[in-house]
This record gives structure tokens, C-alpha cells and sequence, in this order.
């Protein structure tokens, strides 16, 4: 068993600083650098596992666990740490009583929403005055992908025609959620290019959702937030396929599906 | 004469098992056979809906030419068809009954399961510790075994009481197998005490190999047990030969057999042992925390070690199980997959993720306390932060939302609910990669665990070393290579099957790694003995924690499992039309699953005394009249 060095910085102040060093890292990378701010909740939930991660390292030894706990036994049991004890038996309660105060102060601000961006989706549904099977509808011209290339690059093209005509104003003449009209709009329409949304999903839910567009949303987990078109009412269901033709293509994804082919 | 009358007797057992098991397959039979309505009649509660009575009728055996089964459409049922207690709320009740059932049933299959295996350990090397540890296992399982069977009753009760057309159904469908259920909960009855009260008495030579069959029997009465009631389960989720209006048009076995069954199989088989393994870690640690003598403390401490591997060697191939039943899950029904893993299920699977983060830190914290049981640790002290450090990576990937929850000023400052870089961890590629990592950090914990006492003596312990880093390298690379290129780079059909690759370039890792350790330490020089017992406290509410977590985990995953049908009793078929056909807030779920956490936990912990007390023995002097010698 070998003797515990002597350190320069206590192993308490040592754990304080890493955990702290954290914290500012993580608002350092996204806040500054990458300029995207790290949501609260998020951090909270990051530092919770950084904390308890640092605290494990800091005592799976019994040496350093004793060097830990050493400063805070000596803080309670010391009679030479008299007055420090006063300071921080005064300081502990104060910050306490100042975070409670703080988190129960009434805010202007809206809640914190849990928002559901893909919902889930009915079994079947009615469209176009007939009804739909979500677990068996397929895009009808996806078969061209590799039959007629040529045609499927048609398709896709008058797909683009009809989404510039009627989805860039709000999705992006890019696909990334930023067209003109996005910034008035909240929550922002979706951004196609992110790799967590069509690439997740089938086409028939990107059918379903076009169709039916906000209002055709399902009951359960009501009230939802949407914007979107109810497009059965402006576009052919022939347009509605090809236009998701067009929003794989352009973003270069391809739509969940449960075969290789 | 003794051998003769147990072979007897475990021949003469065997043959009626054979016969309970070939009772289930004649089942079909017994369905085509049977007019339905005679038993259905019987069952039937006052509040029988009209439709289903009315459906009912052809088969009544008041008619002489119905032979065929015709079974009844899936009623369509109101409010007032669900017999109510004032007071009680039906949900909650069966929630909380069916949950606990289930956790108490998980560790009574689960333990059975290592003990056999634990014993088969004890005989071929014939020491006997692990004889003693496997019966200490099996002894706690008993009393669990009662409160099993206790719980189990309730649920059955609670079925007919708040859910009787639902339960009526069911029992229409799977009546063939819920006759089986008893008869083989007989058996495992039967099979059990034979198993734990014959132990002392089935020791050495062949009386061993009797014992060791009685094990084996009573883990394949067991599995069957529970496979049977999975299948009930399962068929909730994806009914099978039931037309649209819920006509059961099929066998028993064809109900058996549905698109979930068998995923949900594996996923319980694998998530019982490891459940198993940490509920018996925390009943070492509740007798090591109240050991009064050092060579107690040993024993238990020894005990939690092994209790705790069996809970990591389960915990090990337990995501994929689970990734495998949620992929089938969305093969079946893109509805459920998308509520589950986008919709608003997808909150509960954020907090399942950091109850398994607390899973995987509290078996690690675990091994790297034990490494201070010996003297050879200090040289890998130094590493454990390189580790701790790779997991808690692993682990804020492992739990990042791809939704984030966002205050308004969040919302507008990020231009949407999506995050620009966090993102793309919130999706499965990033998960799967995460958590390969945090199987193989926690694979390199128990490594350096095991050598951490050992000194190598082969003259190519150098090159071993060499050849162990390159695989854990080229392994870890190619299991980021699979995640990202196709995770984000191919379409879902690749990333899902990319998860296959991963998970099997990480047994490879661990595989060869123990492969190479066997014999790079063969005939290895102990640093010192091992100190059993010299292990701090809060190591043991490490133990504590895991089967805590483990328990919370099960409940709350057992709530998205029943959940996910949302407001049908049976997905698209029967329509639940009781006042509790929605589904609850986040929050009250969260109450329900803690609230039943605790009394499952307050039940252990009496089994756990139960156990104590059940080895004292109080000499109460002057109570007892003299005897006359």
C-alpha cells in the first residue's frame, strides 16, 4: 500500500474545479464556439452525470474518499474551524433559501413545453374521400427509382415544381425549415434536412401528414401545435407523392422501409 | 435402495411433465371441440355486454349442431360495462398489482436460472462455496415464490373484478394454455420445493446429478411459465387470427405465436437474470451491511461480487434484446414505433436511459471499490478515471433527447425544436454506438477487476498486452464506423441492421479478451490473497442502487409496453371504453411506477429479514417444562 502523496490542491477544491470546468466547458463548446446555446434542461441532466461520474472517480478508494470527506468532517467536528463553520452553517442555508425563492418567483415566460414533433400516426385515415391503410400505403412512383430512372427524375422534378410553388414559403427553398414565413411561425416548421426527420419515417406518414396537415392531427395527446395546410384541398394526391419524391431526393435521404431493395 | 427410489421417483416425475406438456399441444384439439359458450357462460359476469352475448349464442351447446367454434366479435363496450369499487381506482389497482406480480415473477424465473448454473460451477470444481451460495440464492426465492403465486391470484381477481369482458375474451382465446398455466404452476411448485428442501439431501455422486436435474426441470417449467403468460400479453399488443371486428378465427397456438411473442421472450429471459442478479446483489448487501463477524463480511462481500457479475454478464446483451423487441415493434406497427420512440412515449425512454446510466455507473463504481480488496490494485488506480471519463461520454449521448425541452427563448434562439449538433445523438445510430461503448469500458473495468491481483508469468504477457489494446482499438473504431457512416449516411433498413454488426464486433472484443486472459494468466502469481470483506460501505448501496434502478427501470418500461396501446385493451381490435381509456401524464406515470417501486422494495426487504431470522435461534431458558430424561 503506498502513502498518499501530499497535494498542492486539495482533493475536495480538486473536485470542485473539474466538475465546475465542466459545466463551463459545455457553455464554452455550444454557447461560444459552435453558437448554438445548450438548452437548460439539457445541461442539467449533463451535469447530473458529470457529477456523479467525477464523484466516483473521486472516491472508489478509501484513501480518497477519507481525503475528501477529510476537509468537510474537519469543517463540522474542528473546534479551531469555529468560524468558518459559522460562515458556511450561514452561507448554505442563504443560497438555499435564494435558489427556492428564485425558482418559485412568478415568470412572464411561457412553460417549459414537451413538445411531440412526429405524431403518432392513425392506423388508417381518409383522404381524397376515401380511406387510407398507413401500414400498407406506399408511394405509388418509388418503383421508378430503379425501373425508369429517367422517369423517376421527371417525377422528382415536377415534384420540386410543387413544392416551390407552395411549401419553400414556410419549410426553405433549402428544405431547412428556414423559408420566408418561418420566422413567423411558432414553432418553426420542420427542417427537412435534419437527419432526425423524414429519414425516420415512411412515406405513407409523410402522405398522412401532407393530406391531413395540422387539423388531421390525432386526438390522443391533443392539443398539438401545427401550421400545416390541411394540402388535400389545394393539391392532387398525384402531387402529394411526388413532392415527397422530391423532399428525399433533394436532401438526399431515403424513406424508412423494412426491405433491402 | 435410496438411488432406486429417486430414480423412480424423478422417472415417474419426468413422465408427468411430459404428459402436462403434451396436455398444451392437444389444446387446439380441445378448442375445435368444445362449445365455447359452455365455459364462456360460466365466466360470464352480470355485465356482459349484449353484442358479445348475442355473438355468443350460436355456440351455445343448447344447439346440437354447433360443433365448430364461433367465437364472439371483440365487444364494443361502455363505461357502464366496467364494474367499479368506490374508492378504487381500476387502473391503478391492476397496474399495481400486475407490476408487482411481474417483478416478483422475473426473479423467481430469473434466480433458478444461475443457481442451476452456479451449482453446475460448485460440482465441477467441487468447491463449496458456490453449493453454499447457490442454496443461499434459491432460499430467498422461495418466500418470493409465495408472494408470487400471492400476487398472481390478485391479478386474476382484479381481471375478473374490474375487467370481466375483457377478461372473458381473453379466457375464450387462450383458454387451452391458461389450463396448461396451472397445471405447470403446479409443477414448478412441485418441482421447487423438491429442489430447495432435497438439497442437503441430493449431495454427492449421483444424488448431485438428481439435483441438478430437478434445476433443470424446474427452469424449463419456469421459462414455459412465463412464455405462456407473454403470450397473453403479446396478443394485446399484436393480435393474431382476429379478423377486423376481433373474430378469433385461429388456434391457440396461432394466438401464442404472434409477432411479438418471441421478441418479448428474449428480451425477458435476458432482463430477468440480470434483474435476478442485482436483487440478490442488494440481499448480500443487506447481509453484509448487518455482518456482525469478519468471516460474514467476507461471504456476503464474495456473494455480491458474484451476484453483481451475474447482473453485468445479463446487462451486457440486455440493450439489444430491448433494440430488437422496439424494431419489431415498429416492423409491426409503424403507429406504436413512432409513439414509442418519437411520440410522446419517447419522454419516458429519456428517463429509462438515465436509469440504465445509473445501472452501468453503479456496477462500475462496484468493481473499481472491489479492486481495493487487493494489494495489486494500485497500479490500474490511475486508469479508472480514463474510464469513468469514456462513460459519462457514452452516456450524455446515450440520453440525449432529439426533441429537446426548451423554454421559449431556447426555441427562438435555436431556430427550432432541433439542436444543430446535439441532434443527430438524439437519434438510434448514436444510442447504439454509446451504448457499444459503455459495454466495452464496462467490459475493461472487470478486465482490469480481475488482473488487478495477478501478476502475468507467460513470456508473451507483453504481446498479449499488445494484441488486447489492438482489438479493443480496431473494435471501438469499427463500432463508430458502423454508427456513423450508416447511421446518417445509408437509409433506415442499414442503420437499423448496422446494429447487428456493432453489438457482435463488441462480443468479439469481450471474447477473445477473456480468451487471451485465460491464457495469458494461467498458472499467474497472486500479488497478495484477496482481502474478502475490505470493502467500503457505500460500495454496498452501490449494489443497493443497481437493483433500485433496475426495478424502477422494469416498471417504468413495463407501463410503455401496456401503455403503447393507448386506448385499446386489445391494439385495434377491443376497444377499451372504460373512464381510464387515455393515456396518463408523464409525471403521473412516474408517481404510479415509484409508488409501486417502494412497496415491491418494503416486500424485498421483508423477504430479506425473513431470511435473517429464519437462522436464529433463541434458547428460551426456563419456558419450557423439563422433561424427564
Amino acid at each position: 500500500m503506498s502513502a498518499t502523496p501530499k497535494r498542492v490542491i486539495p482533493r475536495l477544491l480538486q473536485m470542485v474545479l473539474v466538475i465546475a470546468g465542466a459545466y463551463f466547458s459545455f457553455i464554452l463548446l455550444f454557447d461560444v464556439l459552435l453558437g448554438q446555446l445548450i438548452p437548460k434542461s439539457l445541461l442539467t441532466m449533463y451535469m447530473v452525470f458529470v457529477v456523479a461520474g467525477v464523484v466516483m472517480v473521486f472516491t472508489f478508494t478509501e484513501e480518497g474518499a477519507q481525503e475528501l470527506a477529510g476537509p468537510i468532517k474537519a469543517l463540522v467536528e474542528d473546534p479551531s474551524r469555529k468560524m468558518v463553520r459559522n460562515v458556511v452553517f450561514v452561507i448554505v442555508p442563504l443560497l438555499a433559501g435564494y435558489y427556492t425563492y428564485s425558482s418559485m418567483l412568478p415568470s412572464f415566460e411561457a412553460p417549459v413545453e414537451l413538445r411531440t414533433i412526429h405524431p403518432a400516426p392513425p392506423n388508417k385515415f381518409k383522404a381524397y374521400g376515401k380511406s387510407y391503410n398507413l401500414a400498407t400505403l406506399e408511394n405509388p412512383y418509388r418503383k421508378f427509382e430503379k425501373e425508369d430512372p429517367a422517369k423517376f427524375k421527371a417525377l422528382v422534378k415536377e415534384g420540386g415544381d410543387v413544392y416551390i410553388k407552395n411549401c419553400q414559403y414556410c419549410h426553405g427553398d433549402k428544405l431547412d425549415g428556414k423559408g420566408p414565413y418561418a420566422s413567423g411561425l411558432n414553432p418553426t416548421p420542420l427542417n427537412f434536412q435534419d437527419v432526425g426527420t423524414i429519414a425516420q419515417l415512411q412515406e405513407s406518414f409523410l402522405f398522412w401528414r401532407i393530406a391531413t396537415g395540422g387539423p388531421g392531427l390525432p386526438a390522443e395527446a391533443a392539443p398539438w401545435i401545427s401550421s400545416m395546410p390541411v394540402w388535400q384541398e389545394f393539391l392532387t394526391e398525384d402531387e402529394i407523392w411526388k413532392v415527397i419524391l422530391f423532399l428525399y431526393n433533394y436532401t438526399g435521404r431515403q424513406p424508412r422501409s423494412w426491405s433491402h431493395e | 435402495m435410496l438411488t432406486q427410489n429417486i430414480r423412480n421417483f424423478c422417472g415417474a416425475f419426468v413422465l408427468a411433465m411430459a404428459a402436462m406438456f403434451m396436455l398444451s399441444a392437444f389444446a387446439p384439439e380441445a378448442n375445435a371441440s368444445e362449445p365455447t359458450a359452455a365455459t364462456s357462460a360460466a365466466a360470464a359476469p352480470a355485465t356482459a355486454t349484449a353484442p358479445a352475448a348475442a355473438a355468443a349464442a350460436p355456440a351455445n351447446p343448447a344447439a346440437p349442431a354447433a360443433k365448430a367454434v364461433v367465437f364472439p366479435p371483440a365487444p364494443k363496450l361502455t363505461a357502464s360495462d366496467y364494474p367499479t369499487i368506490p374508492g378504487v381506482n381500476s387502473r391503478v389497482a391492476i397496474w399495481l398489482v400486475a407490476q408487482l406480480h411481474l417483478w416478483f415473477g422475473a426473479f423467481v424465473v430469473a434466480v433458478p436460472m444461475f443457481v442451476f448454473i452456479i451449482e453446475v460451477i460448485g460440482m465441477a470444481t467441487r468447491d463449496e462455496r458456490y453449493d453454499n451460495m447457490a442454496y443461499e440464492f434459491i432460499k430467498v426465492s422461495i418466500t418470493a415464490y409465495s408472494l408470487t403465486a400471492i400476487l398472481g391470484g390478485l391479478l386474476a381477481f382484479c381481471m375478473i373484478l374490474f375487467y370481466p369482458d375483457l377478461f372473458k375474451y381473453m379466457a375464450l382465446i387462450f383458454k387451452g394454455s391458461m389450463w396448461a398455466y396451472a397445471l405447470l404452476f403446479f409443477a414448478e411448485s412441485a418441482v421447487l420445493y423438491m429442489y430447495y428442501y432435497g438439497w442437503h439431501w441430493l449431495q454427492g455422486g449421483n444424488r448431485k446429478w438428481v439435483h441438478l436435474t430437478l434445476g433443470l426441470l424446474l427452469n424449463a417449467v419456469g421459462l414455459q411459465l412465463m412464455f405462456l403468460a407473454n403470450a397473453w400479453t403479446t396478443f394485446m399488443m399484436s393480435p393474431a387470427a382476429v379478423d377486423a371486428a376481433g373474430v378469433f378465427n385461429g388456434d391457440t397456438w396461432a394466438a401464442i405465436h404472434n409477432f411479438l411473442w418471441n421478441p418479448i421472450n428474449i428480451h425477458r429471459v435476458v432482463a430477468n437474470v440480470a434483474y435476478g442478479g442485482s436483487v440478490v446483489g442488494a440481499y448480500a448487501a443487506f447481509k453484509f451491511l448487518s455482518a456482525q463477524k469478519k468471516e460474514e463480511r467476507a461471504h456476503y462481500d464474495w456473494m455480491g461480487y458474484n451476484a453483481n457479475f451475474i447482473a453485468i454478464a445479463a446487462l451486457l446483451p440486455l440493450p439489444f434484446a430491448g433494440y430488437y423487441l422496439t424494431a419489431e415493434m415498429y416492423a409491426y406497427s409503424q403507429q406504436m414505433g413512432i409513439t414509442l420512440m418519437g411520440g410522446v412515449f419517447a419522454w419516458i425512454f429519456i428517463i429509462q436511459a438515465v436509469l440504465i446510466g445509473a445501472l452501468f455507473l453503479s456496477a462500475n463504481y462496484y468493481l473499481w471499490c472491489g479492486m481495493g480488496r487487493s494489494e495489486g490494485a494500485y497500479r490500474y488506480n490511475p486508469r479508472i478515471k480514463y474510464i469513468a471519463f469514456v462513460l459519462v461520454i457514452a452516456f450524455l449521448v446515450w440520453f440525449t433527447p432529439h426533441t429537446l425541452v426548451l423554454t421559449n427563448s431556447e426555441l427562438k434562439d435555436l431556430g427550432g425544436p432541433y439542436h444543430k449538433y446535439l441532434g443527430v445523438l438524439g437519434i438510434m445510430p448514436a444510442k447504439n454506438t454509446a451504448v457499444n461503448y459503455l459495454l466495452v469500458f464496462t467490459f475493461l473495468s472487470f478486465m482490469f477487476y480481475r488482473r488487478a491481483n495477478k501478476i502475468a508469468t507467460v513470456s508473451w504477457a507483453s504481446a498479449g498486452n499488445a494484441a488486447q489494446i489492438a482489438l479493443f482499438t480496431a473494435g471501438l473504431i469499427n463500432i463508430t464506423i458502423l454508427g456513423v457512416y450508416h447511421g446518417y449516411f445509408t437509409n433506415t433498413v442499414y442503420k437499423v441492421a448496422a446494429s447487428v454488426p456493432q453489438v457482435l464486433t463488441t462480443l468479439v472484443i469481450i471474447i477473445i479478451s477473456v480468451v487471451i486472459d485465460a491464457f495469458m494468466y494461467k498458472g499467474a502469481k497472486d500479488v497478495a490473497p484477496l482481502h474478502w470483506g475490505r470493502m467500503p460501505p457505500r460500495s454496498q448501496y452501490a449494489l443497493f442502487l443497481l437493483a433500485v434502478s433496475f426495478t424502477w427501470l422494469m416498471g417504468l418500461m413495463g407501463y410503455v409496453r401496456s401503455g403503447i396501446r393507448q386506448h385499446w385493451h386489445i391494439s385495434n381490435i377491443f376497444r377499451d371504453g372504460s373512464p381510464d381509456a387515455f393515456t396518463p401524464g408523464l409525471g403521473y406515470v412516474a408517481s404510479v411506477v415509484s409508488v409501486g417501486t417502494i412497496m415491491f422494495m418494503a416486500m424485498v426487504i421483508f423477504v430479506f429479514w425473513l431470511s435473517t431470522i429464519s437462522g436464529r435461534h433463541v434458547v428460551a431458558k426456563g419456558y419450557w417444562k423439563e422433561q424427564q430424561a
